[in-house]
């Protein structure tokens, strides 16, 4: 047994943590958010030029990690800033879905990409919730290429993005697993529009429409009518990435609200004297390490079989989004109005926590799929 | 032991219930409803509906043109009036400057202020917070130094809700640094037109500048406006706290958040089925409903104990912390409930008539909003640890 990351890991994590540290100021995030592009060009490219993005990659796809531990460790860093950069969308679900079902003309693309290329991942439609396989979008046969019509919902990043990986069914019914496909299409394609917007906890995101789109047979990734493993494969990456980056949240809003405990006086002393909120703060603490095993747990598991690596998805989903909603209640709690204040470094944290909750599933649909891994 | 209301206070009911049919703009109700953001004209029209009708002061005696209505009376109209989606009455004016003046301001006071608090002449604000003394208000430091006629204002207040609002407000300042630190504070109602009041607005969790600093620099006020006795603020200041926690429960505000929260449920996609029927879900939603019903109850049993002239007193910091706890789990389920669309924020959406149209379902934003914005009701009026520690010291007597 062996909880220490690999020296080339320790590396990547120390490197990483330094350059954040140094690079993610408030402003830095508020700027971001306001920009059009709803992302900070400079520390994109920074990470692009550390080999973060390549870091989620394998090396036999040109890059030199991709494994559970890798994701685990960028995004936990990541978290710990506060930085809301397209990694997932770009790293993770659109590129880690062309380096597993492309072709080699597709894959070439993954260079691109790991130099700093911008992609985002647009599955989920209005009425789709959480259900993966809950595609209406179709595409249908013209010619030699492919037509493609509907609508895909809170697609993160897609103002910076150049291209989407977009799910469209190709045969079968609304809730079908069989009959997905994937396509790479352009974001200025004739017959797509988008309406962006800020998310919550930083960033923009849009919803797309398309009508008609026209696309030629290349766009087709992997085949036709089969990605539907690969997109819970895909997820299950995405998951483990959400469930580090929360952590780190948590790591930053602890170190925060610990801080304050100590700083703040009322009645001649500081509040983390109290009792009542040395037990909560202790608790707060317990639960982080709870998240942080079930982080590891899932990262160790992220290239075992389906169903094994699935159990550790919904467990991993679950417990996080639990002790996410404990740790945002009881800082902001435990800061009194301060905690309510948008300028203190708590807001954009807790919000960003919270909204993870909303992501790939929550709590209680984990809870639910959970239960149903373990019957089948 | 009778659960249920008398034939009079029925009656009262269906007479509040056909008030708000006819009398409650439906551009208001909705507003509220819908989560819009409400501006300062909207506070006021609904206040002169009221005030017209003569309901306005509702916890005000009738001599001083209330409504003299018990405490089972009030607690049926704040139910009534928040099921129908009226918008909030601002409560500094009316609950917590208005009862304070009664009992200790001059006549003068009383005869200039109070009706214009009904009128609406004058928006109140609350000025008792500062940025070092919070639930240890006592150690306030705005100072009031006598000068001839006048009492020389030099300090900061913060957390002022709607101060932006406000042309008046009422502080606690320091007259005296002798002896207890309780007994050097004064009560003082401070114009905010004169020359050295500046109010910065703190914009919140959710987006929204609700709450101000206020800073004082030199403010001149006049001695008639001091409340009382010079150094006896404390006393009042305690007298109105008891009255900012009536209808601290908030039940009618958590029945309302319910209804929602099973409307949306009722309306979102989950799998084949609506997120209502998710026996997970449906599980959450029916134990905040039970502690709900109990805590329905346990507020009524407040209420008959106060209209039997019982005064509240740690029964009300009970209230407090299991009614703010309910009301905040309400909120999470309901920022739950919208799913993904929970995520987007576009702030225009929250102003009526804008041209910018909710993303989604027009219920979502405003559930993350105000599941944001509602950690605050734990936290101010006195923070549930401040009651559990009143709780466990007048009650428990640990
Ligand atoms: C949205 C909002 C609106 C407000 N509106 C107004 C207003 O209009 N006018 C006004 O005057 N004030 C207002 N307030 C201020 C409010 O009353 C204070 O925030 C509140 O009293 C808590 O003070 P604090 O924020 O300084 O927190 P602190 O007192 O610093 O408390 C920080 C934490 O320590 C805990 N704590 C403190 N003492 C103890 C103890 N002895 N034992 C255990 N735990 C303890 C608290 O419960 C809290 O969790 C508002 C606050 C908010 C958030």
């Amino acid at each position: 047994m062996n909880f220490t990351l690999t020296e080339e890991r320790q590396m990547l994590q120390d490197g990483l943590r330094r350059y954040l540290r140094d690079t993610v100021t408030p402003d830095l995030l508020e700027d971001a958010t306001e920009s059009a592009s709803g992302h900070s060009e400079t520390l994109w490219q920074g990470l692009a030029e550390m080999g973060v993005i390549g870091a989620l990659f394998s090396e036999e796809d040109g890059g030199f990690g991709g494994a559970g531990f890798d994701i685990a460790l960028t995004f936990e860093e990541m978290g710990r800033a506060g930085a809301f950069e397209p990694l997932l969308e770009t790293g993770i679900l659109a590129g880690g879905l062309i380096a597993a079902l492309g072709s080699d003309e597709q894959k070439a693309r993954i260079e691109a990409i790991i130099g700093g290329d911008i992609l985002t991942y647009a599955h989920a439609e209005p009425g789709s919730r959480y259900d993966l396989s809950r595609v209406t979008t179709r595409a249908a046969k013209s010619g030699e290429g492919w037509t493609l019509t509907g609508l895909k919902s809170v697609v993160p990043h897609a103002p910076a993005a150049t291209h989407a990986v977009v799910s469209a069914r190709t045969s079968g019914a609304v809730a079908d697993r069989d009959g997905l496909s994937l396509f790479l299409v352009p974001l200025d394609v004739t017959g797509l529009s988008a309406r962006d917007y800020t998310v919550n906890g930083g960033g923009r995101a849009a919803e797309l429409s398309l009508v008609d789109v026209d696309l030629p047979a290349d766009a087709l990734i992997g085949p036709e009518g089969g990605a539907f493993d690969a997109i819970e494969t895909a997820h299950a990456r995405a998951t483990c990435a959400v469930c580090a980056e929360a952590l780190g949240l948590m790591e930053s809003i602890r170190a925060l609200t610990t801080e304050y405990l100590q700083t703040r006086k009322q009645f001649g002393q500081p509040i983390g004297k109290f009792q009542a909120l040395q037990h909560r703060m202790a608790d707060v603490l317990i639960e982080i390490e709870q998240a942080r095993s079930a982080v590891i747990n899932l990262a160790g598991h992220l290239e075992a079989d389906r169903t094994i690596r699935e159990r550790h998805v919904s467990a991993a989903k679950n417990l996080i989004g639990r002790v996410g909603k404990l740790v945002v209640e009881e800082s902001i709690q435990m800061h009194g109005g301060i905690g309510m204040t948008r300028e203190y470094a708590l807001a954009h944290l807790a919000k960003r926590l919270m909204m993870i909750d909303h992501r790939f599933g929550d709590a209680d649909y984990h809870l639910e799929r959970f239960i149903r891994l373990a019957a089948a | 032991m009778d659960l249920n209301y008398t034939d009079e206070q029925k009656a009262f009911r269906d007479d509040v219930r056909a008030f708000l049919e006819a009398k409650l703009p439906k551009r208001l109700s909705d507003k509220v409803a819908g989560g819009k953001r409400l501006t300062k004209a909207d506070y006021e029209e609904w206040h002169a509906i009221l005030n017209e009708k003569g309901w306005l002061g509702v916890t005000w005696p009738k001599e001083h043109g209330g409504t003299g209505w018990d405490a089972v009376e009030r607690h049926i109209f704040e139910e009534e009036t928040t099921a129908a989606h009226a918008p909030r009455i601002v409560p500094f004016g009316l609950n917590m400057l208005g009862p304070v003046l009664m009992k200790f301001g001059s006549d003068a006071q009383k005869a200039h202020y109070l009706p214009r608090i009904l009128n609406g002449d004058d928006w109140w604000c609350q000025g008792y917070s500062e940025p070092g003394a919070g639930s240890d208000l006592a150690s306030v430091k705005t100072t009031a130094v006598r000068d001839g006629d006048h009492y020389i204002v030099n300090g900061q207040k913060t957390w002022t809700t709607l101060g932006q609002h406000a042309n008046m407000i009422f502080c606690l300042v320091r007259t005296s640094k002798e002896g207890k630190r309780q007994e050097g504070i004064s009560f003082l109602l401070i114009d905010m037109d004169i020359p050295g009041v500046e109010v910065r607005p703190i914009v919140l969790l959710d987006g929204e500048a609700e709450v101000n600093e206020v800073w004082f620099n030199d403010v001149k006020v006049p001695v008639e406006n001091l409340v009382g006795e010079e150094n006896k603020g404390w006393t009042y200041a305690k007298y109105l706290l008891t009255h900012e926690r009536t209808n601290i429960a908030g039940v009618g505000f958590a029945n309302a958040g319910l209804a929602a929260l099973k409307r949306i449920a009722g309306l979102e996609n989950d799998g084949d089925r609506k997120l209502i029927d998710n026996p997970f879900f449906a599980a959450k939603i029916a134990q905040v409903e039970i502690d709900l019903m109990a805590m329905a109850t346990t507020n009524l049993r407040t209420i008959a104990a106060a209209a039997a002239g019982q005064a509240p007193g740690a029964e009300s910091s009970m209230l407090k912390v299991k009614g703010t706890l309910i009301r905040q789990e309400i909120n999470a389920l309901t920022r739950q409930a919208a799913g993904p669309y929970a995520m987007p924020f576009v702030s225009e959406a929250l102003d009526e008539g804008s041209n910018e149209g909710p993303v989604g379902p027009d219920y979502a934003m405003p559930a993350t909003q105000a599941y944001f914005n509602n950690r605050k009701l734990s936290i101010y009026g006195g923070s549930n640890e401040v009651q559990r520690q009143i709780v466990s010291k007048m009650i428990l007597e640990l």
